[in-house]
């Protein structure tokens, strides 16, 4: 047994003999160990400790067979009982009750066993010139779908975080007041997001390249172990079900449109990227010289892509539910809830309805953020509260 | 021909008014000083004229011409607050705030090697700011102010945290931009450095234009008569009758008088008393006491 998990020892008084243990044989628990010593309940509760036992386990008079829904135990300890032990006993006392009762209705594992059955779905679209959704396509979609989310959720923090720091680097350094000299504070933000976002996609399109190198390299330097790795797991499944299963999936990637899906993906990625990124950049400008200070304003930014990664987890599961249609044009949540949704294929209107409204929110957003970075960047020395962030976006020059 | 003309200037940040009606030009080719104690609404002023801000009144010509976006390239500003880039190198530094302001890559290096060849730090150029020395840095943060050949040079505290030897060094480089045709615009709030360096001087106090003119003008104005007499041997017993002593050493003595003709016959009635005199000055107040005379001592520091 691992560190830190008792064995316990228990002991168990049933005078009536409700568990039938003589005739259908004695309680068994990996977790506790139950002994069945003689004697009465009030002797055994002032001699347990002594005896050694953690517990003593009390059965009351009652019956047992096939119509009882119910069944009452009673626990006697000096100290609280754990949740584990009260599950192993309960487990090893409904156990104890589904023999009992097994036999008394003249059942057996065999006969259980063939109230099974495995249903196989066939998933048919009702427009015969379309192709059929197989089941293993819902699978395939929910994790291209999740990488994708995935992706975007990280784009958004890092590069986010990139022109945060970056904002910052350049106020603590006292050199953006010669930059301000020379061009304008939006000129400056802009610049700054758009370099980082080049930064993003060159960092991405490498992966992109480098990745699957690295994995035929990998494929070549193991081609020998993996084949026998791959008879080795091909002779373990005796029906050679989940080979049939992977041979579905493999198929299954390829019915996916790509060229559609990437083009959606990147409109996405730049268009989350962007809107998060001028967020950033003003709470970088708003921050003090140290980090600290601006922690607020940054888990205001972070919130809701933390809530959006949520939705889109669902999203995958469910991905016409309305909330995963409502969260899919929320501005703030549709960069990471849509690509999350695109693979199975919403309809065009909404992806168009959510892309529009998302451009809207980006031109909306840096232009706020432009408002509070030309100002926030000349600000020194104070604590910049919430209130004065919200006060710097409606003011003038 | 003024290169910049300043007319009643407004601005107000929240309830604190930085600048209040201040007005006043600036001639091509002159050194001009920009005074005031900290505080005082120097910095608010600069950056009005640096684009960095708008006013929220008043207008600022540059070269005639309402100032626009074609301006900050005409421009050189060192901040008060100087910062470079630390993990950058020099050359890369220098070539990028240089191509910030217009400039060709060609130009920008034409004028990098220049510049770092004037100072005799050619070594430096692949160096990364943060492994040079504060006194270095400040070297590579002036040729990047004047990097692009600016017409109007707007230094703001130029000599805070430099040792003598940088100060003169950097000092002889303005004086040279100077005689070479850049005007420039010198903030500070030591009034020594002022004398020494400007010609022409505004003094701003609580973001009011209190004082305004040539520094000679303006100590001519306000002397007081004050004259250091040196001598030899004594003066006569009764002397203190005639004028107000102010100060009195071994063998010299300050004295406020009324007059220069009263310097005539104080000075006659000195000689004819038997007194050797070996000196006889007048003492004009220095900008550090006029300023403390018309702002009566206060500053907001």
């Amino acid at each position: 047994m691992s560190s830190g998990v008792e064995h316990k020892k228990i002991a168990l008084l049933d005078p009536s003999d409700a568990l039938q243990i003589k005739e259908k044989g004695r309680l068994r628990d990996a977790m506790v160990s139950f002994s069945y010593p003689d004697g009465s309940l009030d002797t055994l509760k002032k001699t347990f400790k002594k005896a050694g036992y953690k517990a003593i386990l009390y059965i009351p008079q009652q019956s047992l067979d096939s119509a009882t829904n119910t069944f009452n135990v009673h626990y006697y300890s000096d100290e609280d009982i754990s949740i584990t032990t009260q599950e192993a006993i309960k487990k090893a006392i409904k156990a104890q009750a589904r023999k009992i009762k097994m036999a008394e209705l003249g059942l057996n594992e065999v006969y259980l066993k063939r109230l099974n059955t495995t249903v196989a779905l066939q998933a048919k679209n009702t427009d015969s010139s379309k192709k059929d959704t197989s089941s293993s396509r819902v699978y395939v979609a929910t994790a291209l779908g999740a990488i994708m989310m995935f992706l975007i959720y990280m784009v958004i923090f890092i590069y986010g975080n990139m022109v945060m720091r970056s904002v910052m680097e350049e106020k603590t350094n006292r050199i953006v007041e010669v930059l301000i000299s020379s061009v304008r504070p939006f000129q400056l933000m802009l610049g700054k997001i758009v370099g980082v976002g080049a930064v993003g996609l060159t960092q991405f399109a490498i992966w992109a390249a480098v990745f699957p190198l690295l994995y035929l390299g990998v494929g070549l330097a193991f081609s020998g172990k993996l084949k026998a790795l791959q008879q080795l797991t091909t002779t373990s499944t005796s029906n050679g079900k989940d080979l049939e299963d992977l041979m579905f999936i493999i198929q299954e990637l390829q019915n996916f449109n790509y060229g559609y899906i990437v083009f959606i993906f990147l409109v996405f990625f730049i268009g989350g990227y962007i809107l998060y990124a001028s967020l950033f950049a003003a709470v970088g400008a708003a921050m003090g010289d140290d980090w600290g200070e601006g922690q607020s304003l940054t888990l205001i930014v972070a919130i809701p892509v933390i809530i959006a990664f949520y939705i889109g987890i669902a999203a995958v599961e469910n991905p016409t539910s309305t909330m995963a249609v409502w969260a899919s044009i929320f501005p703030f949540f549709s960069p990471i809830v849509m690509p999350a949704r695109i693979v199975f294929d919403p309809p065009i209107a909404q992806i168009i309805l959510s892309i529009v409204v998302l451009m809207l929110s980006c031109l909306f957003c840096i232009w706020l953020s432009g408002r509070i970075y030309r100002i926030g960047i000349l600000m020194y020395g104070k604590k910049t509260t919430l209130r004065e962030f919200v006060q710097w976006m409606f003011r003038k020059d | 021909m003024n290169v910049l003309e300043l007319q009643n200037i407004r601005k107000v940040y929240q309830k604190h008014v930085a600048c209040d009606n201040i007005s006043f030009n600036i001639e091509k080719g002159k050194v001009f000083g920009l005074l005031g104690p900290n505080g005082a609404g120097k910095t608010s002023l600069i950056r009005i004229i640096t684009t960095i801000t708008k006013a929220d009144q008043g207008l600022v010509l540059f070269n005639g011409q309402p100032l626009n976006t074609t301006h900050p390239s005409l421009i050189g500003y060192m901040p008060e607050e100087r910062g470079l880039y630390k993990k950058m190198k020099v050359g890369e530094q220098i070539t990028y705030l240089a191509r910030l302001k217009g400039f060709s890559k060609h130009e920008a290096l034409k004028q990098l090697d220049y510049w770092l060849d004037r100072f005799d730090i050619g070594s430096w150029r692949h160096k990364r700011i943060e492994e040079l020395s504060k006194g270095m840095q400040q070297k590579i943060q002036f040729i990047s102010t004047v990097i692009h050949n600016p017409d109007l040079l707007i230094l703001d505290e130029p000599f805070s945290g430099l040792d003598p030897i940088n100060t003169n060094l950097i000092r002889e480089e303005i004086d040279n931009l100077n005689k070479n045709g850049t005007t420039i615009l010198f903030s500070t709030h030591r009034m020594e450095q002022v004398e020494q360096i400007c010609e022409n001087i505004v003094l701003i106090n609580k973001g009011k234009n209190v004082l305004e003119g040539a520094v000679d003008q303006i100590k001519n104005d306000f002397k007081e008569h004050i004259y250091k007499i040196d001598f030899n041997g004594t003066l006569p017993e009764n002397f203190e009758e005639h004028v107000t002593l102010v100060e009195a050493q071994t063998n010299s003595i300050k004295v406020q008088l009324i007059d220069v003709a009263h310097a005539n016959k104080f000075l006659n009635y000195l000689l004819s008393n038997g007194t050797f005199i070996t000196g006889f000055n007048e003492i004009l107040p220095t900008l550090n006491e006029i300023f403390i005379k018309i702002v009566g001592g206060v500053s907001d520091e």
